[in-house]
């Protein structure tokens, strides 16, 4: 792994679109250590702001600094709320992704048969990724973006397609992933996911940061009425 | 009727006997459409997947002119290609004039819009869904072109394959610079027209059987690749 990228500090992010402002200004800091939780209803803009820390968006107006740097995502990874999947063989997508960082053909082997054994996909490694089923891609993705060993993982709602199970077995890679190393920010609409992974919750609401809390404190005592009502189940848009 | 059953009889036998000049005649014919066909493709697909992929001042254009050229009439591909070779034009020093060089010439001319038009929608299709994935690999749009070939290679495989059926198919083009002069230039299509005027139905109908089923076969083989790509994309 390269020179560190953390924190990470996010300066008054606004992100407009069609007219319309979709993330309101949001600061906040993100730290290497411990698995950083977004949630919010939907369409509060989760999922905008990963996309603007991974860099595939440029913010409105704010500053997104990596230590210092702006651009930093060769350290990183993300997997998408919607898994993309290349017309390639299971196999193929994991190779495909190492060959882009330039990881060398012996090592890249090494990397993908460890991989599809941990995240279960060891049988499939031979099919087209587009026939595998709707957990299985998911779980592609998830292998696709660890086996770049990034400093950092976005993971956009990453067990959404799961069975109960799956999700379970998806937690405990995402730990798995963390313990090597990485950091891990993620969203989740599971809030029994949210309590078992959250170190520290971020709680979207409307464009807004409205809480950034431990999550032992944030599932406790909630300080706004959105996230109370959010964690009662009871906020909807 | 009795004509053109017997003429039938006669073409068949014809092919069964593997005829000289048929099988010179095929033969160039192949030649010089999978040879345009060829450097068509090598033109073709990185130029469609560009116009696809980059902003650049006269994409808008280069698109408009592309989609305009895939209907060009082979005789003004011909007469264009003529008058660019013959001994006055500014390329007559090169003398192609009535060789299978300027057929090659021109039918590139006549297939490759197609290839770079039709390449360029599949890749802005690939590309619309691929994009945020290949940049957060750190693919940018110039080696993206590479993969996003290989991964619509079905779609790409029957875009080509469209191309080599139209250069199979026109007599204008390769008539007009080709000539169709006796064991040099002579392909299928301009025999067919030659022959049939001149009254031989015979070796006019063994070419157009061939030709027929090389038609066939093409658009057979356009299928599966269309199928395989379906395939490929489900789920
Ligand atoms: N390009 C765009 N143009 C206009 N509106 C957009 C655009 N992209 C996103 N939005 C809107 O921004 C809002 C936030 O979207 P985002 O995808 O971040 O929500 P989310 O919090 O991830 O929701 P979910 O939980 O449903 O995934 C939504 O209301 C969405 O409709
Ligand atoms: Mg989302």
């Amino acid at each position: 792994m390269s020179q560190p990228i953390f924190p990470l500090v996010l300066t008054g992010l606004v992100y407009e679109a069609g007219g319309q402002a979709l993330l309101k200004g949001i600061t906040a800091e993100i730290q290497a250590t411990g698995r950083t939780l977004i949630l919010g209803p939907n369409g509060a803009g989760k999922s905008l702001l990963l996309r603007l820390c991974h860099g595939l968006l440029k913010p409105t107006r704010g500053r997104i600094d990596w230590c210092g740097q702006t651009e930093a995502r060769r350290d990183q990874a993300m997997v998408f709320q919607r898994p993309v999947m290349l017309r390639r063989s299971a196999m193929g997508n994991l190779t495909y992704a190492l060959a882009c960082r330039g990881v060398g053909r012996a090592e890249r082997r090494r990397r993908v048969e460890e991989v599809l054994d941990r995240t279960g996909l060891a049988a499939k490694a031979k099919l087209p990724a587009r026939v595998l089923s709707g957990g299985e891609q998911q779980r592609l993705a998830l292998a696709r973006a660890w086996v770049l060993r990034p400093q950092v993982l976005f993971l956009d709602e990453p067990t959404a397609n799961l069975d109960p199970a799956a999700s379970l077995a998806v937690e405990e890679v995402i730990l798995e992933i963390q313990a090597s190393g990485t950091k891990i920010v993620m969203t989740t609409h599971d809030l029994g996911q949210a309590r078992r992974l959250g170190d520290e919750i971020l709680f979207l609401c409307d464009g807004r940061l409205v809480e950034r809390k431990a999550a032992a404190s944030f599932f406790s005592g909630p300080e706004s009425p959105e996230a109370a009502a959010f964690i009662a189940g009871r906020l909807t848009w | 009727m009795d004509d053109f059953a017997t003429a039938f009889a006669l073409a068949f036998e014809m092919i069964g006997a593997l005829d000289a000049d048929l099988v010179e005649i095929v033969g160039l014919s192949l030649k010089v459409s999978l040879t345009a066909v060829g450097i068509a493709a090598l033109i073709g697909l990185p130029l469609g997947a560009a116009v696809a992929l980059f902003r650049f001042p006269g994409a808008g254009l280069l698109t408009i002119i592309l989609n305009a050229m895939m209907g060009l009439p082979p005789v003004v591909v011909g007469l264009v290609v003529y008058l660019l070779i013959s001994r006055a034009g500014p390329l007559g020093v090169l003398e192609l004039l009535f060789t299978p060089a300027a057929m090659i010439f021109a039918q590139v001319l006549l297939v490759m819009p197609i290839i770079a038009a039709l390449t360029r929608q599949v890749v802005i299709d690939l590309w619309e869904e691929y994009d945020e994935l290949l940049l957060s690999l750190g693919i940018g749009r110039g080696r993206a072109i590479g993969t996003l070939l290989w991964d619509g290679r079905f779609r790409v495989l029957s875009v080509v394959l469209a191309g080599l059926g139209r250069a199979m198919a026109e007599v204008g083009a390769v008539m007009i610079v080709g000539g169709n002069i006796n064991h040099v230039t002579r392909v299928m299509t301009t025999t067919i027209a030659l022959e049939t005027s001149k009254g031989n139905l015979t070796l006019a109908l063994g070419l157009g059987i061939i030709l027929l089923a090389l038609s066939l076969l093409i658009n057979g083989a356009i299928h599966v690749a269309s199928v395989e790509a379906a395939r490929r994309s489900a789920g």
